[in-house]
């Protein structure tokens, strides 16, 4: 009987384990996250910080169009906060009652600004290539967060013999190679409120950590549930076995 | 069952007890566990986040003329924005309070310090349809507010209840003037 | 309908009265209390109730995010994503649909690998085990539609995927997925109409469930020992001794079920969905679900279009007559030492082929993927017809309750494995 459920267990880890990625990919390098393993949070300074770095970085080519202003509450802000942040922003409302579209301030609820009206302008904008959405990035690519900080501090110079094509950059960690965003993040490019230095390996791992909560925004209290959870059925188990051992003692 | 009647094992009462109070522990906290689990299901009916974060609305009332109104939603209700005229706003003020159904007065459904607007949810207070009387070619019923056609429930120029079956005024919603001309609902 | 069931006996006048007119409480009497079921069951007979928890909890979790989810293509990621964020619980109710289709499978290939090894499927339980393979198509086709509905990428390469198999039929192939698209490509009617089969077809899964229950409940159990019933001796009621070893196994089952829902929910899906379908690019590798892994790989393993569909129904369909394949009188493997290494030779098969489904098709893998595509048509064409014929099996016990009382004795190696 032990035989079967080894063999399941040895089946499922074999059988679920994802694809491979890429083969053309270097693997991403390993860091640690405060949001790993089942106790796992977020760091609400590296979120701010992250936000921080999308808000004066990435933005400006990458939309995030699940994610709202209001949403920052949960990393911290305040409701002043947050209606500074979106005061900021200038996004289209309408029709008004003379059937015109009109700009106004964005408020808490809108969704972030999005740098450009579609995918048609976004592409004519940066040589056909299209700048892809954030809000989700982490969970859609394995290995997410390892991936993203190695691409953000994995440019360098294409080693010899690898040629890279007209207006991409080389980035061994992005599949095939070559990408057509160059590096993104300069050394001091943000001053963080906190005085964290900006270098570049902080404002990557900063702007992963803001991007894995922008994917998972519900992964603490997820956690938090799922150890209750767990402890209730492990102990709800225990008396289980007890009282089917009790039933069945005199069958036996 | 007879197979098993025939060797029940004998438990003395103390071990029968402590088997009754296993069996009522674990059935106990099973209940516990389904009742739990029922909860993220019946909650997920309650408004979403985003249904709560657009529980607000601005809207620019310097367009509106004296003696006239305009409806906008707030929480896919309509909401009447009335700009009235002096006429009106005395009417309202002079009404003894002991006349009203729902006594309340005028001074604390208008907006404070500006009588000459009086932003109400329009929705009869009886069973949930949209009073005439925003337009000027609906009738505004005998006293010159609004008039339910569902039911023929009369309202004033304060959105008070005055004839017919609603139990309750127009609910005033909470507003906030941002400047003199724009206000928010909510 | 069960031999030897006690008739039940009402006193309460309301009781009879209802009774009287519909007999609700003889048939939960006779089926959920009184029903003799083997003594000697052991773990791997909670598959079937764990099976049916899970249904439940599908149905209610779909159901709840029916009430959140727009069939639509320019709306059903979003709806799908505001579900995980603005819902309350949303996320949770679909991370437990979405690993509960796992859970599904992981429970229900149990319980079809249980009824190889003890020979559960043989007469009079045939009807029994076409009835459980109809359920197990059903769910296939459940899933496949259901995880078109986030419309992710692998959502909708999937979905082409799988619709163009039906181009391999001939002649009227090609007419037939376009009739299936209800386009020219998998786009906006598809993804209604599977979302309206979606939602139908659990129910009747439910259905069959209730005749596979039917056909259950006239002969009764199978069990380890895979010989029938002898007299009472070798029974005891269904309650309390079934209905509290299956809840105690719900609750060790929902313990390795919350491990995925809280902390790795992802763990089995792919992260390609969590990108918006695009008609115009397909992801470098697409991979169904881990539950269909050993299918697709039968289906690459032939270099023939309608080749490999065929093979691909025909290793479902060649289940569905494994009682006819099996000319061995003996059920249980318990018995048969020749057959007890050969089903787990065939597991093993089943387990290669899922894991070279995950792998590229090419060089090495598709040798694999062959020879283990073969020896899977091996075992039911070849082994089962010939073994049951020249197998020597092992004396069998004289009964149930005989066997269990000389527990420890070699005979009955491999059956009860709980201790007492």
């Amino acid at each position: 009987m032990r035989r079967m459920i080894l063999a399941a267990a040895a089946a499922l880890t074999l059988v679920a384990g994802p694809a491979l990625a890429a083969g053309e990919a270097e693997h991403p390098r390993q860091q640690k996250w405060s949001f790993d393993g089942p106790f796992g949070t977020f760091d609400r300074g590296a979120l701010q910080r992250g936000f921080l770095v999308y808000k004066e970085v990435c933005s400006s080519c990458h939309a995030m169009q699940q994610k709202a202003y209001r949403h920052l509450a949960n990393i911290g802000f305040s409701e002043e906060e947050i209606r500074a942040i979106a005061a900021g922003y200038k996004v289209m409302d309408g029709p008004n009652d003379e059937g015109e579209m009109f700009e106004r301030t964005a408020r808490a609820s809108d969704r972030f600004k999005r740098p450009f009206a579609n995918e048609k302008a976004a592409r004519a904008a940066n040589n056909g290539a299209y700048p892809v959405d954030l809000s989700l990035i982490v969970k859609a690519r394995h290995d997410g967060a390892n991936y993203l900080y190695s691409l953000l501090t994995g440019y360098k110079a294409p080693p010899p013999g690898k040629t890279v094509g007209e207006g991409m950059h080389y980035n061994p960690y992005f599949p095939g190679g070559q990408i057509a965003m160059g590096a993104p993040l300069n050394a001091d490019a943000v001053t963080f409120a906190d005085n964290t230095p900006a270098t570049v390996e902080q404002m990557a791992k900063d702007v992963t950590s803001f991007l894995a909560w922008a994917a998972e925004p519900e992964m603490e209290s997820r956690k938090r549930m799922g150890v209750q959870v767990m402890l209730f059925l492990i102990v709800l188990s225990g008396m289980l076995y007890a009282v089917k051992r009790k039933v069945w003692a005199d069958v036996h | 069952m007879a197979q098993h009647g025939g060797h029940q094992p004998n438990h003395g009462a103390e071990g029968e007890t402590r088997r009754d109070f296993l069996y009522l522990a674990a059935g106990g906290m099973g209940a516990v566990g389904v009742a739990a689990a029922a909860w993220p299901f019946l909650r997920s009916w309650s408004p979403a986040a985003d249904t709560l974060a657009l529980a607000s609305t601005e809207v620019d009332i310097a367009s509106i003329r004296e003696g006239q109104a305009v409806t906008v939603t707030w929480r896919g209700k309509p909401v009447f924005v009335r700009h009235r005229t002096a006429d009106e706003i005395k009417q309202a003020a002079d009404t003894p309070l002991n006349q009203l159904p729902d006594p309340q007065p005028d001074a604390r459904r208008s907006a404070a310090g500006k009588p000459q607007w009086l932003i109400v949810v329009g929705v009869c207070t009886h069973l949930g349809c949209v009073p005439q009387g925003q337009r000027p070619s609906e009738t505004r019923g005998e006293f010159g507010g609004w008039f339910c056609p569902c039911h023929g429930s009369h309202y004033d120029t304060s959105g008070r209840i005055r004839r017919g079956p609603a139990p309750k005024n127009l609910e005033v919603p909470p507003v906030t003037f941002l400047t003199d001309t724009s206000i928010r609902i909510g | 309908m069960a031999h030897g069931t006690p008739p039940t006996q009402l006193t309460n006048p309301l009781m009879r009265w209802v009774e009287h007119r519909m007999p609700v409480f003889a048939f939960m009497d006779q089926h959920l209390n009184k029903y003799p079921t083997p003594r000697n069951l052991n773990y791997f007979w909670n598959f079937g109730s764990l099976a049916g928890i899970i249904l439940v909890i599908m149905i209610v979790t779909g159901i709840f995010l029916a009430m959140n989810y727009t069939a639509h293509t320019d709306y059903a990621f979003n709806s799908v994503e505001r579900i995980m964020r603005e819902v309350n619980y949303g996320w949770l109710i679909r991370y437990i649909h979405m690993n509960g289709a796992s859970m599904f499978f992981i429970v229900v290939y149990i319980h079809i690998f249980r009824g190889l090894y003890y020979g559960s499927y043989k007469s009079p339980r045939e009807l029994l085990w076409i009835l459980g393979v109809v359920i197990f198509v059903l769910m296939m086709a459940t899933a496949f539609m259901g995880y078109v509905l986030p419309w992710g990428q692998m959502s909708f390469w999937g979905a082409t995927v799988i619709t163009n198999l039906f181009s391999a039929i001939p002649v009227i192939g090609p007419e037939i997925v376009v009739w299936m698209w209800g386009g020219f490509s998998v786009d906006n009617p598809t993804l209604n109409r599977f979302f309206a089969l979606h939602f139908l077809l659990p129910f009747v899964i439910v259905g069959v469930v209730i005749l596979h229950l039917v056909a259950l409940h006239t002969h009764g159990s199978n069990n380890p020992l895979g010989i029938d019933k002898k007299g009472p001796q070798d029974a005891i009621p269904f309650h309390p001794y079934y209905t509290v070893k299956d809840m105690f196994g719900f609750a060790v089952f929902f313990v390795f079920f919350a491990a995925f829902v809280f902390f790795a929910p992802n763990y089995l899906g792919h992260p390609d969905n969590y990108i918006p379908a695009n008609p115009l690019v397909t992801p470098a590798h697409i991979v169904p679900e881990w539950y269909f892994l050993p299918f697709y790989a039968i289906l690459r393993a032939v270099p023939d279009k309608l080749g490999g569909v065929a093979l691909m129904f025909g290793a479902i369909a060649v289940l569905a007559v494994a009682p006819w394949l099996d000319t061995s009188k003996v059920r249980s493997a318990a018995f048969r030492p020749v057959y007890k290494i050969l089903f787990w030779v065939f597991a093993v098969c089943c387990v290669v082929l899922g894991w070279v489904g995950a792998m590229p098709a090419e060089g090495i893998y598709l040798t694999i993927a062959r020879i283990a595509s073969a020896y899977y048509f091996i075992h039911f064409l070849v082994i089962l017809p010939i073994l049951g014929k020249v197998e020597r099996t092992l004396p069998l016990p004289t009964s149930i309750s005989a066997a269990v009382l000389k527990q420890g004795s070699g005979m009955v190696a491999g059956a009860p494995a709980e201790k007492p």
